[in-house]
């Protein structure tokens, strides 16, 4: 049995998962945690926010994320790549700044508007 | 070949500077910082105080009273805020009342005006937040509350407008004589030398002479309080000194907070922090005076260091055994009251000497500066207008434009520090402590000095903000 | 641009848009967002995590996507807006002056105002941390600033102050960048951040929370060179002989945030000691007719999605007064602190005023497991609501029907029990 905390809203339920028993989730409030729960214990995910440099803009970074959960070991692969990126204003929310990023088939999109 | 160098810029030596300006010479002024005001000058009690303290027939007492006359009328000239508001020094028993009475009796000697002893109850009637239990107080009404380094900086920025030279970022580190001739860091030379180097005149001293007074730097903590409790008191509060200690003080500041200090510890000639032994006996004893001030309305902790001599008074005029060779020493309290006073007693002593005897057709002494916050809403409408920069206001704390802002920096001597900006003109002296404006000031900075955001200091060199770029290492 | 409004909006962050649209939709004719920085979204745009809008969007977004999502909806709208203007003061006659590079200075009449002027953060003087005054140290929300919207590292070695979540958050952010996070402390026994962000952001990356300990002493000439962490006793004083040491050249405070009510207390309205916010009717009208306040200038939230809701009824308010006008007083309740809860907002409610249901925020005390949060007036129990476990750092919120509302005669007071 592993005990976690669920991270998927701010509620953060205590969760236990029966890691014998196909990883069946307790105590989570909703059905995300229980997704949650199971994945956390057999490939972690997250979502990765950051910045990539733009220039033409009236500041200098522009603030992106992963569009979707990615490998945990990868994020600092992601935060690598994301040191290489140079982006040109304007830029829109959701415009794909880097698709299927560190061949996770997961697109890094702009929050922004710049 | 100067006429004068003056070695350091604090209180001091702007005072002298200013002095000097108004006459033909050519004055050399030498400061280690990369700013002038940026020691003892920022960090005390901000008072001129009336002189009742010093021991009669002290140059403390006599520059004290002298000071304490012509300052007013000088920051009037000069743009400055200062506030003739008086002190209290409270007693709450017998002991109290004899040092009270002790001090009137060294006022009425020192000759200060107008001073008397205060009952209950008037005493309550005059300061509503004083601690009942306070029978007595020795009210000086000349006293006043000042700002201290936009003091110094206004009369740095006449005596520079007036020709003086002021090179920053250059320590003394050696003195000769040739002949009559000073050589000063082994480039600079001068018939007259003056050394107003704070708490380090003694080294300065040294480099010519084995002093023959010993400089120990005091340490004095301080809370500075929000705007909140800036009406607590509405005089400076002093409490009598006793065996144990002098006392805290309680004093409005001329932007309307309140201060609350000092302690008073030796220390080393760099040491500027506050500790948590110290803080607390401020918290004990201010509550002595003023028993329902807000302490967790703090902004602001910080130290300062007087220039203590172990000649118990001033060093003032020239040294008994260097020729011209001039000293303004141990300006420790009230060195802050006296500065103005002690300069021009040295021009006059100059000028016995031959030195500075004829003023200039078209000196400066006068300063204005532009303060937003300070106009009426017509006032502000219309300089906007013609000064749009004005209309942007990057210090929401205390309201300063950026117009503000960028006419200090335009202003010699320039500062190259947020906290060069904000002791020039209060962006981030308030309660956010520059978390809001502090990025925003320093980039306006970076753009008139035409250097990187990364390069610019919060106060002395070294004092870094920023540590590089994000994204920076894409290409390793 | 003209100077008549009907509803002007100070603030232009997360409160400020929902309470501007929402006081166009309920009746005001013209409104005005005055925002002092240069876009709106105000603290939103440095916000770049995700976790914001499951409650308002239902889906999770990063706070300039939420920001973005709001500033589209007011495109749609004709709400006027004013950017980099800063509002110098307002008076009780609901002239507005404001003033602008761009503008110039303004004086605009409004028949209602809405206060959105969110927080500032404590600094390092609010809780007066012994030592020098060297450079390097930052609030956490200046730090997210400079990273994230103008790409600066504010430090290297980083040690953080305070387990609020914008330093569980600027820990990871840090971290991500390159940067060395030592150690985040907290004075308090428990956590004043999310659970999730605990895990998200110190456990995913291996950085040690130290419970109640502080940082006694800030060492360093110029930058900050070192700092003393020591132990703290349950009074919160330092346990001497428990000082260790960290090599940094960065410290990071999040030791709180506080309304913003500089201009609220010029105008003078009412204050709130508990919230250091105005006092607030059910509709977040203040004790100044006309004048509303929303967001975390009334009270810290923890969740922007509260800030839209809580703004969303002050629009609302705001809109009915200018075309309606003033609201009865006839018959009104005051919310008041029971056990285990340190504020309630709002503190007045017009019971006729009230529609289905008011909603009360609180926060409470301490952390407590299996509680029931009870409303009572004298005697009478007005409602109970059972909840697992409630904590400081996370505002509760319960909603009270009005026909249960119509049984308070006083008061409303608010308090935690825990389940025998």
């Amino acid at each position: 049995m592993r005990e976690l905390i669920c991270i998927t809203c701010p509620k953060g339920c205590h969760l236990k998962v029966d890691e014998e028993n196909d990883y069946k989730v307790t105590g989570n409030g909703c059905p995300r945690g229980a997704i949650y729960g199971k994945k956390e214990c057999t490939h972690p995910t997250r979502v990765v926010t950051s910045t990539v440099k733009i220039v033409g803009a009236e500041i200098e970074r522009l603030s992106v994320k992963t569009n979707g959960d990615i490998p945990k070991e990868k994020i600092f692969d992601v935060m690598k790549e994301l040191n290489r990126v140079v982006v040109k204003a304007p830029v829109h929310r959701e415009d794909v700044i880097v698709s299927d990023i560190c061949g996770t088939g997961v697109d890094l999109v702009a929050t922004k508007d710049l | 070949m100067y006429d004068c160098i003056i070695i350091g810029a604090g209180i001091s030596g702007c005072s002298l500077a200013f002095e000097l300006s108004k006459y033909s010479g050519k004055v050399l002024w030498l400061e280690k910082n990369n700013d002038v005001a940026d020691e003892t000058t920022k960090a005390n009690s901000a008072i001129i105080h009336a002189g009742y303290d010093p021991e009669p027939n002290t140059l403390m007492a006599k520059y004290n009273i002298w000071g304490n006359k012509i300052i007013p009328s000088l920051c009037k000239d000069l743009d400055v805020p200062c506030k003739n508001i008086g002190s209290l020094v409270v007693g709450f028993s017998e002991e109290d009342d004899r040092t009270i009475e002790m001090l009137y009796k060294r006022g009425v000697q020192n000759g200060v005006e107008n001073q008397r002893i205060i009952k209950q109850p008037e005493l309550s009637v005059m300061e509503p937040n004083l601690n009942s239990d306070c029978t007595s107080a020795l009210y000086a009404p000349s006293a006043c509350i000042i700002n201290p380094w936009q003091f110094a900086i206004a009369l740095s920025e006449v005596a520079i407008q007036n020709g003086v030279e002021l090179r920053l970022n250059e320590e003394v580190t050696s003195i000769k004589k040739d002949g009559d001739i000073f050589i000063v860091n082994d480039t600079y030379k001068a018939p007259l030398v003056v050394n107003c180097a704070g708490v380090m005149c003694d080294h300065v001293t040294g480099l010519i002479k084995k002093p023959d007074y010993k400089i120990t730097p005091n340490k004095g903590e301080y809370y500075l309080l929000d705007k909140s409790q800036g009406n607590m008191v509405h005089h400076v509060i002093f409490q009598c000194p006793t065996k144990i200690g002098k006392g805290v003080l309680v004093a409005p500041t001329v932007d309307g907070n309140l201060i609350v200090g000092p302690t008073s510890t030796n220390t080393d000639a760099d040491d500027y922090s506050t500790t948590s032994a110290g803080l607390k006996i401020i918290r004990e004893n201010a509550v002595k005076s003023v028993p329902n001030m807000k302490l967790q309305e703090n902004i602001r902790t910080f130290a300062g260091l007087r220039a203590r001599s172990d000649t118990k008074d001033f060093i003032i005029g020239e040294d008994k055994d260097i020729h011209n060779f001039f000293l303004i020493a141990g300006m420790a309290s009230p060195g802050l009251s006296s500065a103005s006073a002690i300069a021009l007693d040295i021009v006059r002593m100059m000028q016995e000497k031959d030195y500075f005897l004829n003023l200039k057709k078209n000196y400066v002494s006068t300063r204005k500066v532009v303060r937003f916050k300070e106009m009426s809403h017509e006032q502000r409408k219309e300089y906007i207008e013609k000064h749009p920069e004005y209309g942007r206001i990057i210090c929401r704390c205390e309201t300063i434009s950026e117009g503000e802002i960028l006419d200090a920096i335009r202003r010699s001597p320039k500062p190259v520090s947020l906290d060069g900006i904000k002791r020039r003109c209060n962006a981030g002296m308030g309660r956010c402590q520059s978390g809001f404006c502090g990025p925003r000031v320093q980039e306006i900075l970076a753009n008139e000095l035409g250097v990187s955001q990364l390069d610019i200091v919060l106060d002395k060199n070294g004092s870094y903000i920023l540590c590089g770029r994000t994204k920076e290492n894409g290409d390793e | 641009m003209n100077n008549r409004y009907d509803v002007v909006v100070i603030g232009g962050g997360p409160a400020g848009l929902a309470s501007a649209i929402a006081a166009r939709q309920n009746g005001a004719k013209s409104v005005l967002i005055i925002e002092r920085d240069k876009e709106l979204g105000g603290i939103l745009n440095q916000c770049i995590h995700n976790g914001f809008g499951l409650h308002h969007f239902k889906e999770e977004l990063t706070g300039p996507e939420y920001a973005g999502k709001y500033i589209d909806e007011v495109d749609k709208t004709d709400i006027d807006i004013l950017l980099d203007t800063m509002v110098i003061e307002i008076t009780p006659d609901k002239m507005v002056y404001c003033s602008s590079s761009i503008h110039g200075y303004l004086m605009i009449q409004a028949k209602s105002i809405i206060l959105n002027m969110g927080c500032r953060e404590r600094t390092r003087g609010a809780i007066a941390i012994p030592g020098t005054r060297a450079s390097g140290v930052f609030t956490a929300g200046a730090a997210q600033r400079y990273v994230n919207i103008e790409g600066y590292m504010p430090g290297k070695r980083v040690v953080i102050l305070g387990s609020g979540d914008i330093g569980l958050i600027m820990a990871r952010r840090m971290t991500l960048e390159g940067a060395k996070v030592l150690a985040v402390v907290e004075v308090m026994p428990y956590s004043n951040g999310l659970n999730r962000n605990i895990v998200q952001c110190l456990h995913d990356y291996d950085i040690p929370l130290y419970l109640s300990h502080t940082i006694t002493d800030i060492v360093g000439k110029s930058r900050v060179e070192k700092v003393v962490v020591s132990k703290v006793d349950e009074n919160r004083n330092p346990i001497e002989g428990t000082e260790m040491e960290f090599d940094c050249d960065c410290v990071l405070l999040s030791v709180g945030l506080i309304p913003e009510n500089e201009l609220s207390n010029a105008l003078g309205i009412e204050m709130d000691p508990r919230t250091h916010g105005p006092i607030v009717y059910e509709n977040m009208e203040t004790s100044m007719e006309g004048v509303f306040a929303s967001g975390n200038v009334v009270h810290v939230h923890d969740l922007v999605d509260f800030v839209s809701l809580e703004s969303e009824t002050a629009g609302m308010g705001a809109g009915r007064y200018v075309s309606n006008g003033e609201v009865s007083k006839n018959r009104f309740v005051r919310t008041i602190n029971g056990d285990n809860i340190s504020y309630v907002v709002p503190q007045y409610i017009r019971k006729d005023n009230v529609e289905k249901s008011v909603e009360l925020s609180f926060r409470v005390r301490r952390p407590t497991q299996q509680v029931n949060i009870v409303v009572k007036d004298g005697d009478t129990i007005i409602a109970k609501f059972k909840k697992e476990h409630v904590i400081p750092s996370e505002m509760e919120k319960i909603s009270i029907p009005k026909i249960l509302l119509e049984k308070a005669d006083k008061e409303l007071v608010v308090s935690i029990e825990e389940d025998a």
